[in-house]
């Protein structure tokens, strides 16, 4: 018999980004807030302290502050016939865990999405026809517009203290910056991150093409700054150890130190640990929830009564918690019914590795947002009728770290061991740059989520099932970056470069990591019957259930989520302070 | 190769035939200096690999990242020692890993792992099936063979025509190859890479950690040597 725990007027479910952001936008609004984790409480000091941190194994390759899928992962198949797999060990992408989530081992690229990405349908059929589009894409309209999230990129950005610069003013294109990026109300809150060798190879070359480079947008702050509620944050000394790794120095963007700070100091908050919510509770009818299941640390199973529930698990977590436990219909890929789980969708890669004998790069100098940037190829610089494929890549040349057990390129045809090996390991450490295109990945109706006929967790419940595959579509466009990317390969001249993108027969590999950019699931919409919530991250069918995170993408950006997660964030809490909290109920009529 | 590389190296190879430990140049710069000496691996009981096992791990090692050419060997520094830690953590009974069954047969390889095994399970039945694969072929274990048969034994395990009874044998030749680099490179508070003997020769820091004013110093070559986790010089 599960205990019960007083009520709450908010019981957000993780610890991560979305959650610290609601955190503090509902004790704003005066509300209880209770945050549930189920991993164990992480903070700067004692956590990342120096020298701990340094560390590759334990952290960069043994994957410490990460899921351990001996108690959480998914299953994961190409296609809707075959049998799904475990995802045993971590590889292709690393949920967090513990306070902070992600937020605290993330690399720190934080953009904004074109404007035309959140419309991508509507733009392909205005501007090229709707029969470019593949029968089998699912691609749809967030629901939301550029403009209307503009507010809340900006209070986001500030919030998370970004380095760079802007490119385009109130719609004045400005040097430097991204020439094509969405008008902003407002410069980066800091200047760009000093330049490494590498982007400033990569810039010229790049400007001499007739291109227009700029400094990735970095969540690593490049000044001494203090945010909107007092935190601060000192000058990040590009330490190498960024992705994957707590930032040892206050100058990492994460909910530690931006957020967690000023909203644990709040009476009307508090938060538990190692305290894995296992479902949402609903009433009798199924349209309401009462509250959450958890276990607690000592194992026990937990009832924590709420009256608004707040998804903030990590957009896989959030969708597995609304199919376990009944929110919105689950989708099905025969028919194309149902919403939860529909347009799961990941991130279309590729890139080039450069030797050059004589340049000494140090590519132990390196932060997780270091990088230099065109955005020529962006989804709305491509014309789709021509080029045959719908999306776009940023293109950028990064150096984020030299650790040597993961960070080791060699040129091709190297041997792998022995003392050839030896010799291709001194030839090269420290003599290689490289330059990666990071691309959109459309939705296709079998690409989707659902939960697992065959394995569970230890506590009975099914795992989720991944069903998903590359597709031409993404593949075409990944083609096209690699012709880009060799040009500008050559144009730099290398003694020797290799290149390496998807291919119309590969398939999707579960071992080397990609990104940690899993979206879509519970996507967002103007319709019920085509997404699983509104406009406002609010589930259609159980109204006081918010469900944030980039599951709500109905497709991928070209771009790493978490500019767009934050800002959704904010754009929920403010439909939930003002218009959900004076009259509860469905924020939008079906 | 220096004579002082190759007699460590002769030594090395001695030790596995029970020639007596007495000491081993560490050729440890001066500024070196731990509140720990690193153990001598010759001197060193593994916990985990059983006696034929840890001389087909020294061979293997040996092989893989030889002390001969630029650059230390994996004996001289100390990754047997590591990867026989790692089978005694966490890693060797894959305690993060999803380890339910059922486990289907014949899954691509590009779903990762697939089989009930541990690392440890695995090092036990790959090691064996090497040995019994060099027992039928050449009549010795693989530690007695000579360095080219021992590469060729190593290819043709790597190229999966070693047949074990429950993964593939390039499986097994991966996570061999993966580990004994991981204790290479690893920093030395894992077991290996003694005296940080790795970092020095590519020229990684180690867990310096703070660059800030080299950050625009473009195209020049970074001047300090590396520092280790529990404050170890170089
Ligand atoms: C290695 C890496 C690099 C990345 N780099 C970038 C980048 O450069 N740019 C970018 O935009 N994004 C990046 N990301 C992604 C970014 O971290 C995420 O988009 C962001 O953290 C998502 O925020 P969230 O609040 O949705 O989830 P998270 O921050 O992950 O927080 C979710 C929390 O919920 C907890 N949780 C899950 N299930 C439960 C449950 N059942 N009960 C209780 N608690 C639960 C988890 O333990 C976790 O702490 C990266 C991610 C990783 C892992
Ligand atoms: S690179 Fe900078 S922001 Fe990243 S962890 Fe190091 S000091 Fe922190």
């Amino acid at each position: 018999m599960a205990r019960t725990e007083s009520p709450v007027d908010v019981v957000l479910v993780g610890f991560g980004w979305t959650s610290a952001i609601m955190g503090m936008e509902l004790t704003d609004a005066g509300l209880n807030v209770l945050a549930l984790e189920r991993g164990e409480d992480r903070d700067t000091v004692p956590d990342f302290a120096y020298p701990k941190m340094a560390d590759e194994l334990t952290y960069g390759v043994r994957y410490k502050l990460m899921q351990r899928p001996a108690k959480s992962t998914l299953t994961v198949r190409h296609n809707v016939g075959d049998m799904a797999v475990p995802y045993r060990h971590l590889g292709s992408f690393l949920p967090g865990d513990g306070v902070g989530g992600a937020g605290t081992h993330w690399n720190g690229h934080t953009w904004r999405p074109q404007p035309q990405e959140l419309r991508l349908k509507s733009y392909v059929e205005e501007n090229f026809g709707a029969d470019i589009i593949p029968d089998e894409m699912t691609i749809q309209d967030f629901g939301v517009s550029y403009d209307e999230l503009e507010p809340f990129f900006d209070y986001f950005e500030k919030v998370a203290g970004i380095s760079g610069k802007a490119g385009n003013l109130n719609g004045e294109i400005q040097e430097g910056g991204n020439p094509f990026e969405g008008w902003r109300s407002d410069e980066y809150p800091m200047p760009p991150l000093a330049r490494t060798y590498n982007d400033t190879l990569f810039a010229d070359v790049a400007r001499s093409e007739g291109y227009h480079p700029f400094p990735l947008p970095a969540a690593n702050a490049s000044v001494a700054y203090t945010n909107p509620y007092g935190m601060q944050l000192g000058p990040c000394n590009f330490c190498g150890f960024c992705e994957r790794y707590g930032c040892l120095n206050y100058s990492k963007s994460s909910p530690q130190t931006c957020i967690l700070g000023a909203l644990k100091r709040r009476e009307n908050f508090s938060y538990r640990t190692q305290s894995e919510v296992l479902r949402v509770e609903l009433d009798s009818d199924g349209e309401r929830a009462i509250g959450v299941t958890y276990i607690d640390p000592e194992g026990n199973e937990v009832f924590q009564p709420a009256d608004l529930v707040i998804l903030g698990a990590y957009s896989l977590h959030n969708v597995h918690l609304m199919l376990v436990s009944g929110i919105g219909t689950p989708y099905n890929p025969e028919t194309g019914d149902g919403v939860v789980g529909k347009n799961y969708a990941y991130q279309m890669n590729g890139g080039s590795s450069l030797y050059f004998r004589d340049k000494e790069f140090n590519p132990f100098i390196g932060a997780g947002g270091n990088g230099e940037v065109i955005n020529d190829f962006g989804v709305e610089q491509i014309d789709f009728a021509q080029e045959g494929f719908i999306g776009g890549s940023y293109i950028n040349a990064a150096m984020t770290n030299g650790q040597p057990i993961r960070n080791m390129p060699l040129r091709a045809g190297a041997p792998s061991w022995g003392e050839g090996w030896k010799q291709a390991v001194q030839e090269t450490y420290g003599h290689v740059m490289s330059i990666g295109s990071h691309g959109s990945n459309m939705s296709y109706r079998d690409c989707y989520l659902d939960l697992d006929p065959n394995y569970t967790d230890d506590h009975g419940r099914p795992l989720m099932r991944m069903t998903f595959d590359w597709k031409a579509n993404d593949v075409r466009m990944t083609q096209f970056m690699k012709q880009k990317i060799d040009t500008l390969s050559k144009a730099l001249g290398p003694d020797d470069y290799r290149l390496s993108f998807k291919d119309f027969d590969t398939r999707y590999d579960v071992r080397p990591y990609q990104t940690t950019h899993n979206v879509g699931g519970a996507i967002m919409g103007t319709d019920p019957s085509s997404s699983a919530l509104n406009r406002y991250l609010q589930s259609w069918d159980v109204h006081n259930v918010f469900v944030m995170g980039a599951s709500a993408f109905p497709q991928n950006l070209q771009y790493n989520p978490t500019g767009l997660v934050g800002a959704l964030a904010y754009w929920s809490a403010k439909a939930i302070r003002e218009q959900y909290l004076p009259n509860p109920g469905p924020l939008v009529q079906a | 190769m220096s004579l002082k590389d190759a007699s460590r190296r002769r030594f090395m190879k001695g030790a596995l035939t029970g020639i007596p430990a007495v000491t081993i140049g560490s050729g440890v710069s001066l500024t070196a200096s731990a509140d720990e000496p690193p153990q001598q691996l010759t001197d060193y009981q593994p916990a985990f690999f059983e006696s034929a096992e840890w001389d087909f791990i020294i061979a293997a090692c040996d092989r893989l990242i030889p002390g001969t050419g630029p650059g230390p060997g994996a004996l001289e520094t100390n990754v047997p020692i590591f990867i026989d830690r790692q089978m005694e953590g966490g890693f060797g009974h894959a305690a993060d890993w999803y380890m339910k069954g059922p486990f289907p047969d014949d899954v691509p390889a590009l779903f990762g792992h697939q089989i009930p095994l541990t690392p440890r399970e695995m090092y036990r039945e790959g090691i064996a099936a090497v040995n019994d694969f060099c027992q039928n072929r050449h009549d010795v274990a693989f530690a007695a063979l000579d360095d080219a048969a021992r590469d060729q034994v190593l290819t043709q395990l790597q190229d999966g025509e070693i047949e074990m009874a429950s993964m593939r044998g390039s499986y097994f030749f991966d996570m061999l190859l993966q580990n004994t680099k991981e204790g290479y490179f690893a920093d030395p508070i894992h077991g290996g890479n003694k005296h940080m003997a790795s970092w020095k020769f590519i020229g990684f820091p180690g867990a310096r950690a703070s660059y800030r004013e080299w950050v625009d110093q473009h195209n020049v070559e970074y001047p300090l040597g590396p520092v280790s986790l529990n404050g170890e010089r170089g």
